[in-house]
């Protein structure tokens, strides 16, 4: 008789966490899945800010109802302090995942081609460096607007309407806000459509699809967004 | 036709290569890519110079033995192996660079020959399907649905030459390997190892060095036999759900 090779690892194989953290589509999967609990939260976050175009009674009663959401079921807060626990533990995550499989990336191509030309890679380039630009739009948004570190003039808790206003009352203000927003666009566009590959939704009849919903969504999340300082700018909103 | 080559000269792997630059004449126009540089090694064995290293085997754009980067493009211009690419896509009088393929998991040999058995590892470790050897089976026992066929002939076609991997700015093996995983994934005789097959080729490949996947699309952009670059989705799709059932 001959023998035949022993075609599959009988050996014990790793948890599912294990498999998935070990490997770079196991990486690429915990961005996806992340980016796309961000983007969801990103939409919730920009229709909410154009109620500032209601008037100040409209936009703090929102501010006001996003402490009291869930409520009676949750206590008074407990809702707004899970979507930031889920969003801390997305933002971490994805930004792990992103500097870890940036440097294996890096670190994969160690000689540059002599012969250089432009390459289509535009989108990752920005990725990169545009998703450094988030993380710290992120912690100065929350220093400004949630803690009031940093807020120019009088922060006043409960009072978001008037915090808003003087935040792009400053030139500073206006031109952190309108960059992160931009670099959020690119991240989107790039990202959505990436998301869904590393999901196994991609396909060559879905491509399409894919790539009109991920620009969608980066525009009308931008142009959302920066509605507001562009409203105060204007003297629409004051 | 006349051209001015700049071809990369390293004599082995751990002294540092370089661009040297060689002027070359009477070259046909119908010459393929691997036919000028013999032209060129001829020119250089009889000033008893050291020719240029370089690999090829069938020059029939099958076997994936042959492949350098030309002019920043791996495989040159057209969607061709280097051995199918002729000089008629180049100008009279033009500059050429030639570089090999660089990736970490690709180390260079000498000259413009890089050691690629990472992929025959890959493929060792999944890249094939379990059946009793002997006499050949009655071709209708297994019916393979047509679109099925069609899938996996079309990811059949992958030669292994790792131009993906040249071409990826993460030096990444995921076209390559998708097209092994979803070649064999999708056919009945396949599925016996459909999940053990995904997990242990993209956890060989991640061994080796290969970088991840950003989506770029370079590979896809330089492959010679056309893969898609949704084949690198529908190979998540299979990791994940391989994943998932547990294996
Ligand atoms: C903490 C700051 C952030 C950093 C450092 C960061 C960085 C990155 C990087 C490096 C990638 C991979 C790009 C590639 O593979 O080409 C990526 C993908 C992605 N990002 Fe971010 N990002 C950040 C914030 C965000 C935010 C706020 C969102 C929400 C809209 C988001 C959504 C996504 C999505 C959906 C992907 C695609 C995942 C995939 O390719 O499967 N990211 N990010
Ligand atoms: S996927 Fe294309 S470029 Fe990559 S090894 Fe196969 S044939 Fe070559
Ligand atoms: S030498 Fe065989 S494909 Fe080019």
């Amino acid at each position: 008789m001959l023998s035949m090779a022993l075609a599959t690892r009988t050996d014990r194989r790793p948890s599912l966490t294990r498999t998935l953290w070990a490997s770079t589509i196991g990486k690429k999967t915990v961005m996806a899945l992340t980016g796309l609990i961000m983007l969801g939260y990103l939409v919730a976050h920009m229709y909410g800010n154009l109620k500032i175009f209601f008037g100040p009674d409209s936009f703090n009663d929102y501010g006001h109802w996003l402490r009291v959401m869930g409520e009676p079921l949750l206590h008074e807060k407990w809702g707004l302090w899970i979507v930031r626990v889920v969003l801390v533990v997305a933002v971490v995550l994805h930004g792990v995942c992103a500097y870890q499989l940036s440097r294996r990336d890096l670190a994969a191509r160690p000689s540059r081609y002599v012969h250089k030309r432009p390459r289509a890679s535009y989108a990752t380039r920005t990725m990169r460096w545009g998703g450094v630009i988030l993380a710290l739009f992120i912690v100065w948004h929350v220093l400004d607007l949630t803690t009031g570190t940093v807020h120019p003039g009088g922060f006043q808790p409960g009072r978001p309407y008037q915090n808003v206003v003087d935040t792009f009352s400053t030139w500073y203000g206006n031109v952190v806000y309108i960059v992160a927003m931009l670099a959020l666009g690119l991240h989107v566009r790039h990202g959505f459509w990436s998301a869904a590959q590393t999901l196994g939704a991609g396909s060559a009849t879905r491509d399409r699809l894919l790539r009109t919903t991920a620009d969608l969504l980066a525009l009308v999340l931008t142009a959302g967004f920066i509605a507001v300082p562009v409203a105060v700018m204007t003297g629409v909103v004051s | 036709m006349r051209l001015t080559l700049r071809v990369w000269r390293q004599p082995d792997p751990d002294t540092p290569g370089a661009m040297v630059t060689y002027g070359i004449d009477g070259i046909s126009e119908d010459m393929s890519f691997l036919e000028m540089l013999d032209t060129l090694n001829e020119e250089l064995i009889l000033k008893g110079e050291e020719p240029v290293a370089f690999d090829h085997d069938c020059r029939e754009g099958i076997c994936g033995a042959c492949g350098v980067v030309i002019d920043g493009e791996a495989h040159g211009p057209e969607r061709t192996t280097t051995c199918q690419l002729h000089m008629r896509h180049f100008e009279d009088g033009a500059t050429i660079d030639v570089e090999p393929w660089r990736a970490g998991a690709f180390p260079v040999v000498k000259d413009l020959v890089v050691d690629r058995s990472a992929f025959d590892r890959i493929i060792g470790s999944g890249g094939y399907i379990t059946v009793p050897t002997g006499a050949a089976p009655e071709a209708h026992a297994t019916p393979v649905p047509k679109p099925a066929a069609d899938l996996a002939f079309e990811h059949a076609e992958c030669i292994g030459c790792g131009a993906c991997v040249a071409a990826c700015p993460n030096g990444s093996a995921m076209l390559f390997t998708s097209a092994k995983v979803n070649h064999l994934g999708v056919l009945p005789q396949g599925a016996p190892e459909r999940e053990t097959r995904v997990l242990d080729m993209v956890a060989t490949m991640d061994e080796e060095g290969f970088g991840g996947c950003t989506l770029a699309g370079e590979c896809a952009t330089a492959c010679p036999k056309g893969i898609p670059l949704q084949s690198i989705s529908m190979m998540n799709r299979e990791f994940l759900r391989a994943t998932v059932r547990g294996r």
